[in-house]
């Protein structure tokens, strides 16, 4: 039976990335072909929230300090990620376009790797109107 | 588990009245709901779905993609319509419980023989207080 003192907590973050689906080993009409107006360069306000999930520890009544949770998200994501080019400054959208679905599971693997069992799963906003929630185990593949 | 939702919004008109009832009754069950000329709300309809990634697209269904089949199949029907008047509801009472489970049927059909990507959930909200949801708990 599930510790009913199980808590989930969730902080949180914002960024602005630009990015275009378009993969190196096609040429520009191809990629346009492929995956229309989102092959031109453009860019989004992303809103990562990530949900962290434990039973709290009894001294300190906390999950996890908010304050080392803010640290990994500054590390992991804010300084790969925010006002960076997805394509060109970070190594994943080589063999798959940074769609949000591949996106969010780019920084669900970041996050995992960083949290462990304490991560529950995120939400990737890529606007008001799209966004992709990824949880559980065994992530999701990523190229 | 991954899974990807989409909003959309259209704008409509209905008549709650049942021809199963009397007047009565149809005003004593849909109340103001029930006025003959009709009354209309601004919708919200989030689509949410699941499956593998296509490594083709790098989506569970390309947001294009998605787009044009809720425009198609949804949309098309249900913005700036009177809803008694789409054959959806030509035996059922256009209540947000109603479009809810049209739209699934028609979104189910829609992605049935599309590879991994299921429906996961719809929900709609008819106002900013009421919000209906079928599906897999969130």
């Amino acid at each position: 039976m599930p510790d009913d003192r199980r808590v989930r907590l969730t902080r949180s973050i914002d960024f602005s990335s630009s990015l275009r689906y378009a993969l190196p080993g096609l040429s520009e009409a191809e990629n346009e072909a492929r995956f229309g107006a989102a092959a031109r360069p453009h860019g989004h306000n992303y809103r990562l929230e990530v949900t962290v999930a434990g039973v709290p520890d009894p001294a300190t009544g906390m999950v996890l300090d908010l304050k080392e949770l803010k640290q990994v998200l500054e590390r992991e994501v804010m300084a790969r990620f925010d006002h960076r080019d997805l394509n060109r400054d970070t190594p994943w959208f080589e063999k798959q376009p940074p769609t949000p679905e591949v996106f969010a599971s780019v920084l669900y693997a970041l996050l995992r790797e960083a949290l462990g069992d304490l991560l529950h799963g995120i939400r990737l906003r890529q606007d008001e109107d799209v966004w992709v929630d990824v949880s559980g185990d065994p992530a999701p593949t990523v190229p | 588990m991954i899974a990807l939702t989409r909003r959309y919004r259209f704008s409509a008109a209905h008549v709650l009245r049942s021809e199963r009832f009397s007047d009565a009754e149809n005003e004593r069950i849909y109340g103001q709901c029930a006025h003959p000329s009709g009354h209309g709300h601004d919708y919200g309809l989030e689509i949410t779905v699941t499956g593998p990634i296509d490594p083709a697209s790098g989506a569970i269904v390309p947001v294009a993609e998605l787009d044009r089949l809720v425009r198609e199949r949804v949309l098309a029907r249900l913005d700036h319509r009177l809803l008694n008047q789409e054959p959806w509801f030509r035996d059922a009472v256009p209540t947000a419980e109603n479009i809810l489970l049209a739209v699934r049927r028609e979104l189910e059909d829609a992605l049935a023989g599309r590879g991994g990507a299921r429906l996961a959930r719809i929900r709609l909200t008819e106002t900013r207080r009421n919000a209906f949801e079928c599906g897999d708990e969130p």
